[in-house]
């Protein structure tokens, strides 16, 4: 068994013959012609050829990728058609008499340096655009169609480097995982595999390497491994994954599009829970109604420096969009000493747990705070968002926190940017927050009960330390109190209330939960289907 | 002649999507369209010399109309540029 180890684009496990994909050399001549006008004419009329294909792909994705991933068939379609483009080909067989598929290809290298040498890495990505709308023009001129795939069997696909077009054009019922050497997490393939559900991994050697075409391989999205040749006992344990993955897409497939609602009427909010932007097509997939709990924290971690407001605002804005008046609801940097953020300087804790962090940390540091709080109101603009701090433990907190919102909105309103005010809540996670909920209340719009961390203040059991185990137990009378307490309070003060921890996801606790009257449940995506079942199961006049 | 200043606020800038929108929309006119930035200038007409511009988020763009149909290219692509970028 080999195994190679690449970076994952998208989640999920195939497993399937691998099909190493070349495609065939386009062996480019130059040649001196005679006759240029005719040689331009070859060339025009390839062009039209090119612009038609594009045109039927872009059909295609739309169909399959949406309207904002088949824009990219437009941009090629421009391209094709960019005067500079053409002035460049022209003169090069009028000029130098040059061949149209040589003149094709050194357009294609001058105008792809001109985006490899600009300072932006998505500008740099735009190189492959040029290279592969050139291709496309060449292939037509030396009479090469794409390679396709052979076989009926549907196959792991390796290659080198995959463009937009040639990903879209494949045979999606025929292709089980994309493996590339080349390839960036931005790149439009990655994107368009995730949107596609197809797990894809890249930066994996695997298409030198011709002796793993035609074999046995198993992609796992998760851990971005591929295995050569696995072993009988490895391979068998991947087939009941992916049986698990199969079973649990088909239990999707059925409650998708149906309410979260009990067999007697009542209504319940189910969002899913986000610790990465890269988990949108997750959350949309899995058909949830909203975002309960987008954590921040993933942006400072992924970073070398403190994220700048520009930057968080175009994520905010982002998730904001794509949910499309759906409810988005971010929480503020929740970060401690655990979290190893060179950047922050933060002074080693002997109990991170109980230390500075989330809050805390951003009255400390105000800067900080300031920069997430204008890009939020900033993104409030562009769709539904709801704010909600982290370890709050005194109504002084809340009070704070409205001074420095009030301060950022005042700024923002005298540098005429534009913004808006987003509902605001906590995070009812602290046992001190449950004791003083109900004066809490009067003060925010709603709740949202972090279990893990109300369960490991409540009973004072640290959950990394394993020796503990035995002491935990997550139905907990205490913590099943300090969240009913927490339900009562809001609902004494006309506010919603929700639960974001993994207890929300617990489905022998949802009737306990409904029956409390939680209003809202935020899961794992992975986990909305099989709560809005029990939810749809569940009576609750009985 | 008509010209007017507009800075771009679109997080990403005229990244591809944008930039096709805009050369679709100026090539719908008679007039020429020019982009300058920091000296540069790009034919809007043009995809390519609009993205190898690289105008970012917060750069000002000062864009240049003369021909027969100048004032209504302006105003469409005013309020193409507040909308989409």
């Amino acid at each position: 068994m080999l195994i190679y180890q690449g970076k994952s684009v998208f989640g999920g496990i195939a497993i399937g013959k691998i099909k190493i994909w070349k495609k065939e050399p386009v062996n480019v001549k130059r040649t001196h012609i005679k006759d240029c006008d005719a040689e331009y004419l070859r060339f025009t009329e390839a062009k039209a050829k090119a612009i038609a294909q594009l045109k039927k792909l872009q059909k295609k994705a739309l169909e399959e990728v949406g309207k904002d991933n088949a824009a990219i068939f437009d941009i090629h379609i421009l391209m094709l058609e960019d005067a500079d483009y053409l002035d460049a080909i022209k003169s090069m067989i009028c000029t130098q008499s040059l061949n149209a598929e040589y003149a094709v290809m050194l357009a294609a290298q001058n105008f792809s340096k001109m985006f490899s040498a600009m300072n932006d890495a998505y500008m740099q990505a735009r190189a492959t655009d040029v290279k592969d709308i050139s291709d496309r023009v060449i292939n037509i001129l030396s009479d090469i169609s794409q390679s396709k795939i052979s076989g009926d069997e549907p196959v792991i696909l390796v290659a080198d480097e995959l463009t937009p077009s040639q990903t879209v054009q494949f045979d999606k019922s025929r292709i089980l995982a994309f493996v590339t050497s080349k390839g960036s997490l931005n790149s439009h393939t990655a994107i368009l595999a995730r949107t596609m559900n197809i797990p894809a991994i890249i930066g994996v050697d695997i298409y030198e390497n011709n002796y793993a075409d035609g074999k046995m391989g198993i992609v796992d999205g998760y851990t971005g491994n591929v295995y050569i040749e696995p072993e009988e006992e490895f391979l068998s344990q991947m087939k009941t994954k992916l049986d698990e993955q199969l079973k649990k897409r088909e239990l999707l497939q059925l409650l998708k599009g149906k309410e979260d609602i009990t067999l007697d009427g009542k209504k319940i909010k189910l969002y899913a829970n986000m610790g990465n932007i890269k988990d949108l097509p997750l959350v949309l997939f899995n058909d949830a109604e909203g975002i309960g709990l987008f954590r921040s924290e993933f942006i400072y971690l992924e970073s070398d420096t403190a994220p700048g407001e520009e930057e968080q605002f175009a994520i905010y804005k982002t998730v904001a969009e794509t949910m499309a008046g759906k409810k988005v609801i971010i929480r503020t940097l929740d970060i401690g000493a655990d979290k190893k953020v060179e950047y922050l300087g933060l002074k080693e804790e002997e109990n991170p747990a109980l230390g500075l962090r989330g809050i805390r940390l951003c009255f400390k540091r105000q800067e900080i705070f300031k920069t997430q709080l204008r890009a939020l109101l900033r993104a409030s603009v562009y769709g539904n968002i709801s704010v909600m701090y982290p370890m709050i433990i005194s109504l002084d907190e809340i009070h704070k926190i409205k001074a420095i919102v009030s301060e950022v909105a005042s700024e923002l309103s005298s540098q005429k940017i534009p913004f808006a005010i987003p509902e605001q809540g906590i995070m009812i996670e602290t046992p001190a927050s449950v004791m003083v909920s109900d004066k809490l209340a009067k003060e925010v719009s709603f709740f949202s009960i972090g279990t893990n961390d109300l369960s490991q203040y409540t009973l004072a059991i640290d959950r990394q330390n394993e020796q503990l185990d035995d002491f935990f137990d997550p139905h907990s009378e205490a913590v099943l109190k300090m969240i009913e307490m927490t339900v009562k309070s809001a609902h004494d003060a006309g506010i919603w209330v929700g639960i974001c921890g993994e207890l929300a996801a617990d489905t022998s606790l949802t009737e306990k939960f409904l029956r409390m009257g939680v209003d809202e449940l935020s899961v794992s995506p992975s986990m909305v289907l099989s709560v809005r079942k029990k939810i749809r199961e569940t009576n609750l006049s009985k | 002649m008509k010209e007017f200043i507009y800075t771009v606020k679109d997080p990403l800038g005229i990244h591809a999507r944008p930039a096709g929108m805009l050369v679709k929309a100026a090539s719908g006119f008679k007039a020429d369209i020019s982009l300058e930035l920091d000296g540069k200038s790009a034919d809007a007409k043009r995809i390519f010399a609009v993205m190898g511009l690289g105008a970012k988020c917060g750069h000002s763009l000062k864009i240049n109309i003369s021909g027969a149909d100048e004032e209504e290219a302006m105003h469409a692509l005013k309020e193409f540029l507040e909308k989409n970028l």
